[in-house]
């Protein structure tokens, strides 16, 4: 299989959906000129023109609006919103409008639109341009919310994300665009709402999602040195959420500890955590522990940018408190 | 360094044990090794011996009062080592500190783990297993955080039985076991899954049922006779064996002693309304017995066709999961192996065991003469929480009159 980068990868699975389908259309900021903010739009003006692929002036909700209206029109668009910290911005076009038009109008038409855009820190841009804030649209009811964390997974996702004939809110990493990693050739599709588990184990489940996959996998090889075999359960979409694949896996190791990048009190691992026990409680052989990024805007320092974000140290030191063995 | 001395478990089925007296006074400096208090653990008196080096800080237990295995007893620690948690610890003993350094009494001190009482710490899954296998947890030693019983915990208790020592001292004063000597080649096995089941449920019993044992000499000589002229009677297909006139007889006898057909569970007897008896079979794998229900309300002749039927499956490994309903008594006969008599294991919750060994002829006194007569030793082990020997005794006595005058067995 071919080696690409998440960024590649997601630039194929443009392409290979607008070749598809003449409805699907690209617009936002920079995505022409300048191949979009992290380059993954490059080159496809030249091969689709200028009406399929736009620029935009920086007005967020401007266009979030358009998406809507242009998907609600009957064109299947993915709007680049460069990153999620200005999501917030088009947020009512997305919270308000596209997540409930399909209810609202009785299911006669529906809002086939990806929004695309960048999460997560570590790239020394401040507090404001380095959010997590997946957990607020994973929240609303009639939006899908996908995070991939490998080439191959961003490529299969986005394509049946275009696909999806709901909205999508595509949050790509702002990290993982240089990783490498092999991305089968053709056509392929993943499902949304499925998880996968991305390492096998039975002592452990580490649920994970984003670029935090990577830094579960990291710990699991760690804590295999120590003889602790974690599984890591890669959760893929947050909404909908699939706990099946979770449950499963709690069910066979007994334990598990959630990774997320967003801060903890009511994030994602919250929920995953209580679904657990409310499911698989008699599997429990241990509290469910979360790892999660520190509560505090994220610095601009680059140390202390380092320290707030959940790597693999963390999740090793917290996989070992529920192993603490008293009186053997 | 703050170390705790813990109630140790002396013995396989030592669950608690009640200091009888302390041989330090807190405050005292101890050695390792150095006896440090007197134990009562039902059976016998024993020492127990400080595992570091210290000063005494803090007696928890009084003197008279009993605690289970594994429950902080005392704290040994530098001369004036702050002890976390020691406050909370020890409040209620705070009192009685200055008596206990002087002339304590067991009245002391009450308060200390009486408040203490504490709920089992399981996980949920440890928890579920236990349920599932009728373990109790207080039977476990747990090892998780905070003392938790886990998964492991119960595992390894099923597979091996307790967790031995509570809470070992890295250099153990009290000698471990002797471990098995390493030059020796052996092999591990796994166990099927009819010796596990066995191992667990034996030991349980073991554990659990206070065993006694009463033998009975019966005379067998009608029996086998009434046995030869049926067998003749029936033809081949259905041949009585002497097993089925013991499950007959045995139906009979738990008819007249209902309380027979008894479990001790959850502090209470529990009398079962049917009589269903098991048959040991040795298998290869390990030991089944596989049940005939309703033994009292069938005749001879369809005990035997059941127990052939049963027997055979068994050996060929056919059981049924309905051949397995629950027993109420289990009969386990070696008279075919020249096993004259043995004494068998309860098969829990059952109240009693048959053990039945070979009949074979031995010199009797009858009317002052000795005579040769067929003879068969049986053994009751039965459960002293449900039966009492004068019970049990009226039990064997009247097993036997069914068997000397058999014509009782085809009414």
């Amino acid at each position: 299989m071919p080696i690409i980068t998440y960024r590649e990868a997601l630039n194929h699975a443009l392409r290979e959906e607008m070749t598809r389908d003449e409805r699907v259309l690209i617009f936002g900021e920079d995505v022409v000129a300048y191949g979009g903010a992290y380059g993954v739009t490059s080159g496809l003006v030249n091969d689709f023109g200028d009406k399929r692929v736009m620029d935009t002036p920086i007005a967020e909700g401007g266009i979030g609006g358009a998406a809507v209206g242009a998907a609600m029109g009957g064109l299947r668009p993915v709007a680049e919103l460069m990153t999620i910290n200005f999501a917030l911005l088009a947020s009512d076009a997305i919270i308000n409008h596209a997540a409930k038009v399909l209810h609202m109008f009785g299911g006669q038409m529906s809002v086939p639109v990806v929004f695309r855009m960048t999460g997560g820190g570590g790239a020394q841009l401040a507090s404001t341009h380095s959010q997590s804030l997946e957990v607020l649209f994973a929240h609303v009811p009639g939006l899908k919310v996908v995070t991939p964390a490998t080439p191959a997974d961003a490529k299969g996702l986005l394509k049946s994300a275009i696909r999806d004939n709901n909205p999508v809110l595509f949050i790509e990493h702002a990290l993982l665009y240089r990783v490498r990693g092999e991305v089968p050739e053709g056509e392929y599709l993943i499902p949304l709402g499925q998880a996968e588990v991305k390492r096998e184990g039975k002592d452990i489940t580490l649920v994970a999602y984003s670029r935090m996959a990577l830094v579960a996998l990291e710990a699991a090889d760690r804590l295999s040195q120590e003889g602790i075999e974690a599984e890591v359960v890669d959760l893929k979409t947050l909404r909908p959420l699939d706990m099946e694949t979770v449950l499963t896996s709690v069910r066979k190791t007994n334990r598990a500890v959630t990774v997320e990048e967003t801060w903890r009190t009511y994030g994602i691992g919250a929920e995953i955590a209580s679904r657990i026990q409310e499911e698989a409680f008699d599997y429990l052989d241990a509290p469910i522990h979360r790892v999660a990024g520190v509560e505090v805007p994220l610095p601009y320092a680059k140390n202390l940018e380092q320290a707030a974000i959940p790597d693999a140290g963390r999740v090793v030191e917290a996989v070992k408190q529920l192993f603490v063995r008293t009186g053997v | 360094m703050v170390n705790e001395v813990v109630m140790p478990k002396m013995g396989y089925d030592m669950t608690e044990g009640t200091i009888v007296r302390w041989r330090k006074d807190e405050g005292d400096e101890v050695t390792r090794g150095e006896v440090i208090a007197e134990v009562d653990t039902t059976k016998v008196t024993v020492e127990v011996e400080a595992y570091t080096t210290g000063v005494l800080r803090k007696i928890l237990v009084p003197e008279g009062q009993t605690v289970p295995v594994g429950h902080v007893i005392a704290v040994i620690a530098d001369r004036d080592e702050p002890i976390p948690g020691l406050e909370a610890k020890a409040a209620p003993a705070e009192k009685a500190a200055p008596v206990a350094t002087g002339a304590p009494t067991p009245t002391a001190a009450v308060a200390v783990t009486g408040d203490e009482a504490p709920r089992i710490a399981a996980s949920p899954v440890a928890r579920r297993i236990a349920r599932g296998q009728g373990v109790n947890l207080n039977l476990i030693r747990g090892t998780g955080p905070g003392g938790r019983i886990v998964k492991d915990d119960v595992e390894t208790f099923l597979a091996k039985g307790p967790v031995e020592a509570p809470r070992p001292a890295p250099t153990p004063v009290v000698a471990a076991p002797a471990a098995a000597p390493h030059d020796i080649p052996y092999e591990d096995r796994d166990l099927s899954r009819i010796r596990q089941t066995m191992a667990r449920r034996m030991a349980e019993s073991k554990r659990v049922a206070p065993h006694f044992y009463l033998t009975s000499d019966i005379n067998m000589t009608e029996a086998l006779k009434l046995r030869k002229g049926l067998n003749a009677l029936i033809g081949e297909g259905a041949r009585i064996s002497v097993t089925d006139m013991l499950v007959k007889g045995v139906g009979k006898t738990l008819q007249d002693f209902p309380e027979a057909n008894a479990s001790f569970a959850e502090g209470k007897l529990r009398v079962y309304q049917r009589i269903n008896i098991g048959i040991a079979v040795a298998l290869e794998q390990g030991l089944v017995t596989p049940v005939i229900p309703d033994c009292d309300k069938k005749p001879l002749s369809q005990i035997a066709q059941e127990a052939k039927e049963l027997v055979e499956r068994a050996r060929t490994g056919r059981l049924r999961p309905d051949d397995f309903s629950p027993g109420t008594f289990t009969i386990s006969n070696l008279g075919m192996f020249d096993v004259e008599e043995f004494v068998a294991i309860i098969n829990p919750p059952e109240a009693a065991i048959l053990a039945v060994g070979s009949v074979i002829p031995r010199p009797v006194v009858v009317d002052g003469e000795v005579k040769a007569a067929e003879r068969m030793r049986v053994t009751l082990s039965a459960d002293h929480r449900v039966l009492d020997g004068v019970t049990a005794a009226r039990f064997l006595q009247r097993f036997k009159v069914y068997l000397e005058q058999p014509l009782h067995l085809v009414t």
